[in-house]
């Protein structure tokens, strides 16, 4: 009971109860993961394998990630999309970053009048549908011959995280005490030192999970990439959808492409989850 | 040199005051300038767009005719309809993601074998692709034929069933708890932990029940961790285009307004003036609905003010 972190002990471990609530959690947990056990192993079947009664026990082959990882002249292939998508997202999220960094220091270390104000417009943004942007969106990228370029998604996805990005840094700023820069100030130093050597460790770590949470968002990113970018710089999520919709019905063949797709995110997520957790909420509510 | 200055000394502080107030605005105005161009100028194309009689698909003239693509649009049952499923899609998913998330992240705040294993299970749904999501819970879970959940209640006696054409919004509801429930958690994770631990042994000391301790203390504290849940929740979720493409394709009742907005302009309709004025319309809800959440925020921000 005496372990930190530990602040919800409703009933003791070492108990009957305490055991049949680790073991409930453990239920839960494996329940949640299934969809996703259950897709990575059907990337490992044959298609007689797949479309059959469930079943845990085969032969597995690599068969079908061969098949969809292989060149498809004409068509959009895995290293084409793969290569669009972490352009896009590796650039998007940078300058979504660089823009939002000075954002939040002028919304928090030295507010603004206002800055209430300002921040609620940036999340307010959040709110309009992007479907009621669309046909606007098409027509200017048209017009300037942006559509089927990676540019148009790189710019799109950047409006498209900077609110919350901008949102989640000004918390974690506002996390800096006072006093240290103060301190900072009185001994001397320049702004830029008092940046690099007084606030950014301590935002460090959100920085970091603002930025993740930005890579989930634009890799997962399908609505406007396939209204926009369908035969140029066409991104991971619509290279599965093609999948569905050449080949027909492959259930193996859909598993694989899906598991590739998703791990790049999964893996970034997994290792970033405890930074997350603090990024998510601990920040946000200050 | 104190001839150079005719300002007074007010003056001369009320300038710089300014100067450092612009100086202090400068870090903000790219950020500020980039969402600006990128999300309002859509709009108000969208907003002359929906005066006009423009079809994308024939080369007729666009002519202006005031507000009728607006009544119209009042007219119309399926937009109505499509309102209906997304103020129910959107309610039941938060709902019951913010529930289920309070509920496993309680479970997870105690120390067992294997925790942090069992939170890195729960976590992945929310990473998952919803393209991926929508692509695997209807071929894999939902599927009529050799999908998991009719394998699994076959063998309790239950008929097999056709999920998705059964249950077409409840089926997209299910996959959107499925991947939103872990992020409710990870929230509330948070707040559990930032819970003061010498409260609770306060608490314990003095006898409180767990039950007690829950709803007297705990919840109270999670509050606006709830609430932040629910804006962040409803942010997304409202928009939900991705799951219905995948698992429906906007079949029977399960047309949201973002899927049936973009259906009226790329759809077979090619409405661009009709469409447009839907959007217009979309946003003046989605507007009154932040309203409402921007005064949620607002409590949250509290006691920040100095």
């Amino acid at each position: 009971m005496s372990s930190k972190g530990n602040t919800g002990p409703v009933v003791g471990q070492r108990t009957f109860g305490g055991y049949l609530l680790s073991l409930l959690a453990w239920l839960v947990g494996l329940l949640f993961f299934f969809p996703v056990f259950y897709m990575a192993l059907s990337g490992f079947k044959t298609e007689a394998d797949a479309n059959a009664d469930p079943s845990l026990i085969f032969d597995p082959t690599m068969e079908q990630f061969n098949k969809v990882t292989a060149d498809k002249p004409g068509l959009l292939d895995a290293a084409e999309a793969f290569a669009n998508s972490a352009w896009i997202v590796a650039i998007s999220t940078i300058l979504c970053m660089a823009l939002a960094i000075p954002a939040a220091y002028a919304l928090s270390i030295k507010p603004i009048g206002k800055w209430k104000d300002v921040l609620f417009f940036f999340i307010s943004t959040k709110f309009l549908p992007i479907v009621a942007a669309i046909l606007p969106l098409w027509l200017i990228a048209d017009y300037l011959d942006l559509r089927n370029t990676r540019l148009l998604l790189i710019i799109l996805y950047t409006a498209m995280n900077l609110p919350l990005a901008v949102w989640m840094l000004r918390s974690f700023f506002a996390e800096v005490p006072k006093e240290l820069i103060e301190a900072a100030q009185i001994d001397g130093a320049s702004l830029r030192s008092q940046i690099t050597s007084v606030i950014m460790p301590i935002v460090a770590p959100g920085i970091a999970a603002t930025a993740l949470l930005c890579v989930i968002f634009a890799w997962n990113e399908f609505y406007l990439a396939i209204q926009l970018n369908t035969s140029g710089a066409s991104t991971v999520p619509i290279w599965v959808n093609s999948a569905v919709e050449f080949q027909g019905q492959f259930l193996a063949q859909l598993s694989a492409a899906a598991t590739l797709a998703t791990l790049p995110v999964v893996i970034a997520g997994w290792l970033a989850q405890k930074r997350m957790i603090r990024g998510l909420a601990m920040g946000a509510i200050k | 040199m104190a001839s150079t200055s005719t300002l007074s000394r007010d003056e001369q502080v009320k300038a710089l005051q300014k100067k450092e107030a612009r100086r202090r605005r400068i870090p903000l105005l790219p950020a500020l300038l980039f969402t600006i161009v990128v999300t309002q100028t859509p709009f108000a194309f969208s907003l002359y767009f929906g005066f006009l009689k423009w079809r994308g698909n024939t080369p007729a003239p666009r002519e202006w005719i005031g507000f009728k693509n607006y009544t119209d649009a009042f007219q119309n049952m399926f937009f109505r309809e499509a309102a209906w499923v997304s103020i129910l899609m959107t309610v039941s998913a938060v709902l019951l993601s913010v529930i289920l998330g309070t509920l496993i992240a309680l479970l997870l705040d105690r120390k067992f074998f294997g925790q942090g294993f069992v939170r890195t299970l729960i976590i992945t749904p929310f990473l998952v692709m919803p393209v991926v999501a929508g692509l695997v819970w209807k071929n894999q879970m939902f599927s009529a034929t050799f999908g998991v959940i009719n394998w699994v209640i076959n063998i309790f006696g239950f008929e097999s069933r056709e999920w998705v054409s059964e249950f077409p919004l409840w089926t997209i509801v299910v996959v959107l708890v499925w991947q939103w429930t872990p992020f409710m958690m990870l929230i509330m994770l948070a707040g559990l932990q930032g819970q003061s631990s010498s409260v609770l042994e306060a608490a314990k000391v003095d006898g409180a029940s767990a039950s007690a301790t829950f709803f007297q203390i705990t919840l109270p504290h999670l509050r606006p961790y709830l609430e932040l849940g629910v804006l962040l929740g409803s942010i997304y979720l409202i928009q939900v285009y991705d799951h219905i493409f995948t698992i429906t394709g906007g079949g029977p009742g399960s047309t949201n307004i973002p899927f049936f907005v973009n259906q009226r302009s790329f759809g077979a309709a090619f409405a661009y003036g009709s469409a447009s004025a839907y959007s217009i319309l979309v946003v003046i809800a989605a507007i009154l609905i932040a309203n409402f959440g921007l005064r949620v925020l607002s409590g949250l921000l509290e006691g920040e003010e100095a």
